[in-house]
C-alpha cells in the first residue's frame, strides 16, 4: 500500500509540474517579446470606447505630468508595478494590461469545421494588496475583478457547453469541456468559510452569466483530492480551498453568450468578436464557451503575478446542417459575417488555419492565401498553421474585408487524428431498482502505458456500492493503485470517487460499479421526472506521451503554442478527457396522490389504533337486546291510553 | 422431544443451504420485502468495504448497521451463510425452550385454579390439556424455521435474523427468570433497533410475577425490583454503546443508525407504511407526522401493559406484532418472529372471528408483492400506487390478525371468569359484546 501511495504522490506532483509549466509559464515568453510598436499605441489612444462601463476604466496612459496631478486614479490602477520600475518609468509607462485575440480554424476529417476563439486579457495588478482597493479597470472586466476581490478567488474556471465533443470523429479538442456547465474554483488560503464563499460565488456567477449556476449546492459540489491542481502560479495545493461542481443538465444558449461577450474589451463591435452571432453559433453540433481566470507570472523571475483572463469559445459546424453538405467553408458561411478590422485594443489579433493535412494544397484550397506559416506541437502532434495577422491592415485586402475560404479539392479527406486517450460511459441493466455504471477508457497508444486519474461524481440518489467496483483491462483485473472514495450523504453531498489507473498500451479499461436507484420525496423530482436525471460525466486526467517521440530538435515558431494551447516543448502533455453524462431514470411516486396517500395511510394507522383502543377500553358484557322500534311505539301509545304495556 | 426438534433443524438448515447455493439467492437478496436499508446484506458488505478503504462506514448513507454487527462480520464475513443459519437455529431453539417453560407455568397455574375451583363449571372445554400442549413448542420452532418469510430472510442474509435471535434469547432468559441476562439481551436488542425498548414492560411484568411481587405502585418492593431491572438494562445499554464508540472511536453511528431509524430519510419501498407516506408528504408536515408515527409504536405499551399485566407473554407477542407492523423499515423477518408465537395461542382458535379472511389476505398479498413490484419497476405497466395498495392491504391484514388474537384472548379470559354459556335476564342464550 505504501508503494501505491508513493506512486500516486509522484504522479500528482507530476501533474502539478506539468500543468504549471505548460500553462503558467508560457505567457511569460510572450511577455518577453518586444512591446507593440508606436502605431499600435496611437491606435489605442484614439480608440472608441467599446464597453458600457467605460467610465470605470483607467484613462489611457498620459504624460508623466498628468500622473503627478492626479495621483489617486493613477495609483489605484497601477499599484502592482515594482517600485524600481516606477522610479525608472516616470517618462512614459506602458499600460500594465494587454489584450490578445485569436481564432484557430481546423477542418475536421468528417467534413465538419472546428473554430476556436480565444480572448486573453492580462493585467499586472494585485487584487489582494492590503489597504488598496482596485477600482479603476481598463481592459479587465470590472464585474469579474470585483468577484475576485470579494470572494478571494485564486483561480476560476467556468465552462458552458452544448453538445458532446465526438473525440473519435473529430480528434482531441484544444481544451476539453464536459456537456453542461462546469465550475471549479480555487480560493485564496485566507478564506475561512470556503463553503459560504462558494455558495455566494455561484449565485453571483449565475447572475453574471445568466446561467443556472445557483443550482450548485452541497449535493453537487465536491472537493477532489487529486484530479485538480491550480493552473496558475503558486503551488499551494490544499484541497480545502478547491470546489468543483458540474451541472450536466444546463442548457447553453444566447442568454449565456451575451454576457460572455460583454466581458470582452471590444464587446462584439469590432475584432474577432463580430463573428460571434448567436443565431449561427447555436446552429452547430458543438458549442462550448469558457472563462478561465488565474494568476500568472509577470516575467521570468516570477516575483510578482499578474491576472490572466482567458475567454474561449469553441464551436463545431456540421457539414450537413450548416454547410449544406458542400465541402466548402468560409467565415461568412460559418458566422454570417466577415472581418473588417482587429479589435483596436488588442495587442495581437490573429487567425490560424490548420493546414497540416493540406501539404501543397492537395486537400483544399485556402483563399486568400497567406505566406506566413507557423508550426506548433499541439496535443502531442505537430501541426502547421497559416497565419492571418489582423493587426496588419494588408490582411484585409482591397475589399477591406477578410473572408477566409476553404474549398475542398477532393471528396475524401485525411484520416482523423486518433486520440490517444478517450472515454465512454453508459448505464447497464434494466428496471428501476438497480443498475451498473460502465466507464470505458481507451488507450490507443501502440506501446506506452499511461497512468490516468479518474474522477467520478455521482449524485446521492444513485447509491453506489463501492464493493462492486471492478476495473478490468484486457479481461484481467487491474487494481487501481490509489482510490479516494467519499460516500454520499442523502440530500447533502454526492459520491466522489477518484482512482489512479494504469492503462496498458493499446487497450480498453472498463470500470464498473453497481448502484441502487432511490425513491425520492415527491418535491425532489424535476418537473419532468420521467425524462430522467442527469448524472455528470466522469473525467480522466493524464499525462500523455507524444506519439512523435523526441522531436524537440525541430525548430519551430512557438507563437501558436504559447498563446493558444496548453502545449509543451517536451514529449509529454497534459490532457483531460470527459465522458458523456448519463441520463438515469428513477422510480417515481404518483405525483397526483399526496392527499390520497395521507388519507389512506392514516386510515390504516387509525384502523390499528382504533381496534386496539376498542379492545383496551371496553369490556365484555352480555348483549341485552333493546325492544324493537314497533314495540316501543306501541308501548308509547299504550302508555297514553293507559293500557298495560307489552 | 429433542429428536423432532433436531429433525426440524436439519430440514431447515438443508432448505437454507440449498437455497444459498441456488441461483435464487441473488434474486431474494434484492427483494425489498426481505431486506430493508438497515439490514440489507449488501450494505453490510459495503460497510466492510468502506472500512477497508479507510473511510468511516458511517460517513456515507449506505451503511446503517450498528458497530457491533460490523465488528462481528469483520471476522466471520466468509462464513456469513453459516452465521445466519446458526442465528435462525438459535432463535428456534430459544423460542422452543421458552415456550416449553411458559407452557409449564401456564399448566401449573391452571392446575391451581382448578384445585381452587375458580373456573365456572361450563368452562371445562376451555381447559387446556397436556396432550394438546405437548407439541406446541415444536410447532413454534417449526413455524419459525420453516416459515417462508424466515427462510427468505435468512437466504437474503438480512441481519434481521440476528436481531430475532437476540430477541428470542431475551424471551428465553425472561421466561427462565434470569433478570440480568434478560436485561442484557433486551439492551442488545434495543441497541440493534431501538423499538424492542417497548419489551421492557412485559419483561418486567413477567419477572415481577415470577417473584410474586404484586404490581402496586405503593409497594417499595415493586419499585426496588423495577429500579434493579432498569439499572441492569440501562447499564448494559451504556456499556454496549460505549463499546461501539471505542470500536470506531467516533459517535457517528448514533445519528447514522438511530437517527436513520427515527427520521426515515430513506424512502426505498418496503412492506411498511412509512415509505410512500413520507414520499408524498408535504414538507412542512413531515416532522409532525414522523413524530406521530414514531410515538404511535411506543404509545401502545402503557395501555397494553395495564390491560395485560397478568399475561406478560401475550403482551410480548402483542408488542412484537405492533413493532413489526408500525416500525419504519419492516421486513418479512420481523413478521416471522411474531408469527412463530401463533401456535402458542392455538387454544384461542375457537374465538377468532376472521382468521380465514385474514390468512387469505396475507397469503394473497405475499404473492402480489413481487408481481406488482415487477409491474412497477421492470414492466413499467403499473405505478407506485399498485405496490402501495398492496402494502396497505398487507398491513390491514396484520392489524386484523393481531387484534383478532387480542380479542380472542380477552374473550377467553372473560369466559374463564364468567362461564362459557352466558344467559340473558330472560334466560335465553346471550352473546358477548364489547361495551
Amino acid at each position: 500500500m505504501a508503494a501505491y501511495k508513493h506512486s500516486a504522490v509522484l504522479l500528482l506532483c507530476c501533474f502539478a509540474l506539468v500543468s504549471d509549466r505548460t500553462l503558467a509559464s508560457k505567457p511569460d515568453q510572450n511577455r518577453a517579446e518586444p512591446e507593440p510598436g508606436p502605431e499600435s499605441h496611437a491606435r489605442k489612444s484614439d480608440a472608441i470606447s467599446p464597453r458600457e462601463d467605460d467610465s470605470n476604466r483607467e484613462p489611457e496612459p498620459e504624460p508623466a505630468g498628468s500622473v503627478q496631478e492626479d495621483p489617486g486614479s493613477r495609483w489605484q490602477a497601477t499599484e502592482a508595478l515594482d517600485p524600481a520600475e516606477e522610479a525608472a518609468g516616470t517618462r512614459r509607462r506602458a499600460p500594465n494590461d494587454q489584450f490578445q485575440e485569436e481564432l484557430v480554424i481546423r477542418p475536421l476529417s468528417s467534413g465538419d469545421i472546428y473554430s476556436s476563439f480565444q480572448f486573453r486579457t492580462r493585467w499586472d495588478t494585485d487584487f489582494f494588496k492590503p489597504g488598496r482597493k482596485v477600482a479603476n479597470y481598463r481592459l479587465f472586466p470590472k464585474s469579474l475583478g470585483q468577484v475576485i476581490t470579494k470572494f478571494s478567488v485564486r483561480e476560476l474556471h467556468v465552462s458552458f457547453t452544448q453538445g458532446f465533443w465526438r473525440t473519435m470523429q473529430w480528434g482531441p479538442p484544444f481544451l476539453s469541456a464536459p456537456p453542461g456547465a462546469e465550475l471549479w474554483v480555487w480560493f485564496q488560503d485566507t478564506v475561512t468559510d470556503v463553503d459560504g464563499a462558494w455558495k455566494e460565488l455561484t449565485n453571483v456567477l449565475s447572475g453574471i452569466f445568466c446561467a443556472s449556476l445557483n443550482f450548485i449546492d452541497s449535493t453537487n459540489t465536491v472537493q477532489p483530492s487529486a484530479s485538480f491542481k491550480p493552473l496558475g502560479v503558486g503551488n499551494v495545493t490544499n484541497q480545502k480551498f478547491l470546489r468543483y461542481a458540474v451541472l450536466p443538465r444546463e442548457i447553453v444558449c444566447t442568454e449565456n453568450l451575451t454576457p460572455w461577450k460583454k466581458l470582452l474589451p471590444c464587446g462584439s463591435k469590432t475584432g474577432l468578436a463580430v463573428l460571434l452571432k448567436s443565431e449561427k453559433l447555436f446552429h452547430s453540433s458543438f458549442h462550448s464557451q469558457a472563462v478561465h481566470i488565474r494568476p500568472v507570472c509577470q516575467n521570468w523571475e516570477c516575483k510578482s503575478t499578474s491576472w490572466e483572463l482567458r475567454q474561449t469559445l469553441n464551436v463545431v459546424f456540421d457539414l450537413h446542417t450548416s454547410g449544406q453538405s458542400k465541402r466548402e467553408w468560409s467565415l461568412f458561411k460559418m458566422f454570417s459575417r466577415t472581418l473588417t478590422e482587429a479589435c483596436p485594443l488588442a495587442s495581437s489579433s490573429k487567425i490560424y488555419v490548420d493546414v497540416t493535412d493540406n501539404s501543397q494544397g492537395a486537400l483544399f484550397e485556402l483563399s486568400p492565401s497567406t505566406p506566413s506559416l507557423s508550426q506548433a506541437v499541439v496535443l502531442g502532434d505537430r501541426r502547421t498553421y497559416s497565419v492571418y495577422d489582423l493587426v496588419n491592415p494588408d490582411a484585409f485586402g482591397a475589399q477591406r474585408s477578410l473572408n477566409i475560404l476553404l474549398r475542398w479539392r477532393t471528396a475524401d479527406s485525411a484520416d482523423a487524428l486518433r486520440p490517444l486517450l478517450h472515454g465512454e460511459r453508459y448505464v447497464a441493466g434494466y428496471g428501476l431498482q438497480t443498475g451498473e455504471i460502465h466507464t470505458l477508457i481507451y488507450n490507443n497508444h501502440p506501446y506506452r502505458a499511461f497512468p490516468v486519474l479518474l474522477l467520478d461524481t455521482v449524485p446521492w440518489y444513485l447509491r453506489l456500492y463501492i464493493h462492486t467496483l471492478s476495473v478490468t483491462s484486457r479481461a484481467r483485473d487491474n487494481k487501481p493503485s490509489y482510490i479516494h472514495y467519499q460516500p454520499s450523504k442523502d440530500r447533502l453531498r454526492p459520491h466522489l470517487l477518484e482512482m489512479l489507473l494504469q492503462l496498458p498500451p493499446n487497450s480498453v479499461t472498463e470500470v464498473t460499479v453497481q448502484f441502487e436507484r432511490a425513491l425520492l420525496k415527491w418535491t425532489e423530482y424535476t418537473p419532468d421526472p420521467n425524462h430522467g436525471f442527469y448524472v455528470g460525466h466522469s473525467m480522466g486526467v493524464s499525462i500523455l506521451y507524444s506519439i512523435l517521440g523526441s522531436w524537440s530538435s525541430v525548430a519551430m515558431d512557438t507563437n501558436v503554442c504559447v498563446s493558444v494551447f496548453p502545449c509543451k516543448e517536451e514529449s509529454t502533455y497534459f490532457v483531460r478527457v470527459y465522458t458523456e453524462p448519463l441520463l438515469v431514470n428513477l422510480p417515481t411516486p404518483d405525483f397526483s396522490m399526496p392527499y390520497n396517500v395521507i388519507c389512506l395511510t392514516c386510515t390504516v394507522v387509525a384502523v390499528g389504533y382504533g381496534s386496539l383502543y376498542n379492545l383496551l377500553t371496553r369490556t365484555f358484557q352480555v348483549d341485552e337486546p333493546s325492544p324493537s322500534l314497533a314495540k316501543r311505539l306501541a308501548n308509547i301509545i299504550r302508555r297514553m291510553r293507559g293500557v298495560p304495556l307489552l | 422431544m429433542a429428536a423432532p426438534l433436531t429433525l426440524v433443524l436439519i430440514v431447515a438448515v438443508t432448505i437454507r443451504a440449498v437455497l444459498f447455493r441456488s441461483s435464487l439467492a441473488q434474486l431474494i437478496t434484492d427483494r425489498v420485502e426481505v431486506v430493508s436499508p438497515i439490514n440489507a446484506w449488501k450494505r453490510v458488505v459495503e460497510g466492510l468495504a468502506l472500512l477497508d478503504l479507510g473511510v468511516s462506514p458511517y460517513s456515507g448513507d449506505v451503511f446503517h448497521e450498528t458497530p457491533l454487527i460490523i465488528y462481528l462480520f469483520h471476522f466471520v464475513i466468509d462464513y456469513a451463510d453459516i452465521v445466519f443459519m446458526i442465528a435462525d437455529a438459535i432463535t428456534a431453539v430459544a423460542l422452543y425452550m421458552a415456550v416449553q417453560d411458559y407452557n409449564k407455568g401456564v399448566f401449573r397455574k391452571q392446575k391451581y385454579a382448578l384445585e381452587a375451583d375458580r373456573y365456572p363449571h361450563d368452562c371445562l372445554e376451555l381447559i387446556r390439556t397436556p396432550k394438546e400442549m405437548h407439541y406446541i413448542p415444536l410447532k413454534v420452532a417449526l413455524f419459525y424455521l420453516l416459515n417462508p418469510f424466515t427462510v427468505l430472510s435468512c437466504v437474503a442474509k438480512s441481519t434481521c435474523g440476528i436481531n430475532n435471535a437476540v430477541i428470542a434469547l431475551f424471551i428465553l432468559c425472561t421466561v427462565k427468570g434470569s433478570a440480568l441476562l434478560s436485561a442484557i439481551f433486551l439492551a442488545l436488542a434495543t441497541y440493534q433497533s431501538i423499538y424492542p425498548l417497548t419489551l421492557f414492560a412485559p419483561a418486567l411484568l413477567f419477572l415481577l410475577q415470577r417473584l410474586y411481587i404484586p404490581v402496586n405502585v405503593r409497594r417499595p418492593s415493586f419499585w426496588l425490583f423495577t429500579m434493579q431491572y432498569a439499572v441492569m438494562f440501562l447499564g448494559t445499554l451504556c456499556v454496549i454503546v460505549c463499546l461501539s464508540f471505542f470500536l470506531l472511536t467516533s459517535w457517528d453511528f448514533i445519528p447514522s443508525v438511530y437517527g436513520f431509524i427515527l427520521s426515515v430519510p430513506d424512502l426505498t419501498p418496503n412492506i411498511g407504511l412509512f415509505w410512500y407516506f413520507f414520499a408524498e408528504m408535504f414538507e412542512h408536515f413531515r416532522l409532525f407526522f414522523i413524530c406521530v408515527f414514531q410515538i404511535n409504536i411506543f404509545f401502545y405499551t402503557i395501555p397494553l401493559s395495564i390491560k395485560l399485566k397478568e399475561h406478560p407473554v401475550f403482551l410480548i407477542f402483542m408488542q412484537l406484532a405492533v413493532i413489526s407492523i408500525f416500525k419504519s423499515y419492516p421486513t418479512v423477518g420481523d413478521i416471522a418472529l411474531y408469527m412463530a408465537f401463533l401456535p402458542v395461542w392455538s387454544h384461542l382458535y375457537r374465538f377468532l372471528k376472521n382468521i380465514f379472511f385474514v390468512s387469505c389476505v396475507l397469503l394473497a398479498c405475499s404473492a402480489l408483492f413481487p408481481v406488482l413490484w415487477h409491474l412497477w419497476m421492470y414492466a413499467g405497466s403499473a405505478n407506485s400506487n399498485f405496490y402501495y395498495a398492496i402494502t396497505l392491504l398487507f398491513n390491514v391484514g396484520q392489524i386484523l390478525l393481531v387484534s383478532d388474537y387480542f380479542y380472542a384472548y380477552l374473550k377467553r379470559e372473560h369466559h374463564l371468569m364468567y362461564g362459557l354459556h352466558l344467559k340473558r335476564k330472560d334466560g335465553s342464550e346471550a352473546t358477548l359484546v364489547l361495551k
